[in-house]
């Protein structure tokens, strides 16, 4: 399977096998994304049997939103590319906070009015700020 | 400073509240907060809340500004948020009870106003713990070690959650005794557990023999999708009169009120029913609350 270079972008590998998807999302690669985007699914990996991997042109995620990865693929490493080689690489980690437009998953929480979601981590899940329920992170997703 | 969770309260501080309430009764206190304006803001019904506050700003030499939503400029689709901004301006201090969860707490992130959580949603209704907190020590002086036994609709009741998570932070063992369904959230419990070492047992039975308190809410007939066996559980929990004969005899029942059948009310009179108590410690509780936050 022969996948173009990319000049510029973001290649974020070590997805977990078929969260490819919820991870294009969080990364805002929507339907009118401009650039080329590869995205392989199911590719063999010594470290973890199957993988996703996700070639994003023209885009060079920032840390805060490589985080997001974490909610849904917490091995996930981020290749920031530039001039067609690897400028940066780090692996994406859980984030402590997050904060910004959304709501909370319990349909009773403010946030479903005021479309602004806050959740602090605490012990490997997340609490709403505002109604104070736990959730794991998948579920912010 | 605000009171948006029990959760926020150390017991330290929700002792000195217990502490300055109890002076208030005694009259060893009279708090005096002349020239401040207490906003009540109450995004649905209340009686007793929103009346005992008000009281409280009175008897504190307050003033208070009421906002109904029924006539306000909700009414045009004024957010939440912007009612939150502009009435700040106008009181020294917010009482907020809405129907979503953590609207209060939103209501504190924008504004520097003291905001007390008068009920957001089934979340939690901190100044009513304090109250049950209060009934609790005033009668039976203390709280740790004693048997509470929680009867009813323990899932939507909205004090459920700050009474639970106040009882386990003061040392009482408590009971939990609601009809299949109506339990409190196991995730919930769990985080309670983990926080205090906090003793529970969860029973689907009405019985109560061996309890020091008996803490009655309302069991909802609309979260029932069958009316019979909404009617059928109603009657099952419901507190008569002979359940009384074996149960201890220094037992006190509580109840947030209002009680809508849940209790036979051949009990009101007994020396064991300690509702309408409850409810007058409203007061001094929420005199206190309001001293807490305006400092």
């Amino acid at each position: 399977m022969q996948v173009d270079k990319i000049e510029i972008g973001t290649v974020v590998d070590h997805i977990s096998a078929g969260r490819a998807a919820k991870v294009m999302k969080l990364l805002g690669i929507v339907e009118n994304y401009p650039h080329r985007v590869a995205v392989m699914l199911n590719v063999p990996s010594k470290a973890m049997g199957t993988k996703d991997i996700l070639k994003i042109e023209g885009k060079i995620v920032s840390a805060e939103a490589a985080n997001l990865v974490a909610l849904v693929s917490p091995k996930a490493t981020i290749n920031i590319i530039k001039g067609g080689k690897v400028q940066e690489k780090y692996p994406v980690q859980m984030p402590k906070e997050i904060e910004g437009p959304g709501r909370c998953p319990n349909p009773s929480c403010i946030s479903s009015e005021s479309g602004l979601r806050r959740f602090n981590g605490e012990k490997g899940k997340f609490r709403c700020h505002f109604c104070e329920r736990m959730f794991k992170a998948e579920e912010l997703v | 400073m605000d009171l948006i969770s029990i959760r926020d309260l150390g017991k330290k501080e929700a002792e000195a509240i217990l502490d300055s309430a109890d002076r208030i009764v005694r009259g060893e206190s009279k708090p005096d907060f002349q020239g401040k304006i207490l906003a009540t803001l109450f995004f649905e019904p209340s009686t007793r809340t929103k009346l005992s506050f008000q009281s409280a700003a009175l008897r504190n030499r307050m003033g208070y500004l009421d906002f109904q939503p029924e006539t306000s400029s909700l009414k045009k689709g004024e957010s939440f948020s912007d009612t939150i901004k502009v009435v700040s301006g106008y009181a020294d201090a917010l009482v907020v009870r809405h129907p979503r969860e953590g609207a209060a707490r939103l209501a504190a992130d924008l504004t520097d106003k003291p905001v007390i959580n008068a009920g957001d949603g089934a979340n939690q209704h901190p100044s009513q713990t304090l109250i049950d907190l209060f009934s609790i020590r005033r009668n039976k002086g203390r709280i740790g070690g004693l048997n509470v036994t929680l009867l009813g609709d323990l899932k939507y009741a909205r004090a459920m959650r700050s009474l639970v998570y106040g009882l386990a932070m003061f040392g009482a063992k408590v009971t939990l005794v609601s009809p299949e369904g109506l339990g409190l959230d196991e995730e919930y419990l769990d985080e309670v557990k983990k926080a205090f070492d906090f003793k529970v047992e969860v029973r689907n039975e009405p019985e109560f023999s061996d309890a020091d308190v008996l803490y009655v809410c309302r069991i909802q007939q609309e979260r029932f999708a069958d009316p019979y066996e909404a009617k059928r559980m109603t009657e099952k929990f419901m507190v008569r009169k002979s359940d009384l004969e074996n149960t201890r005899e220094d037992l006190i029942i509580l109840h947030p009120l209002p009680k809508i059948g849940e209790i036979e009310p051949s009990i009101d009179g007994m020396k064991q029913a300690k509702y309408f108590e409850q409810a007058h410690f409203g007061i001094p509780v929420r005199q206190a609350v309001l001293g807490h936050v305006l400092g």
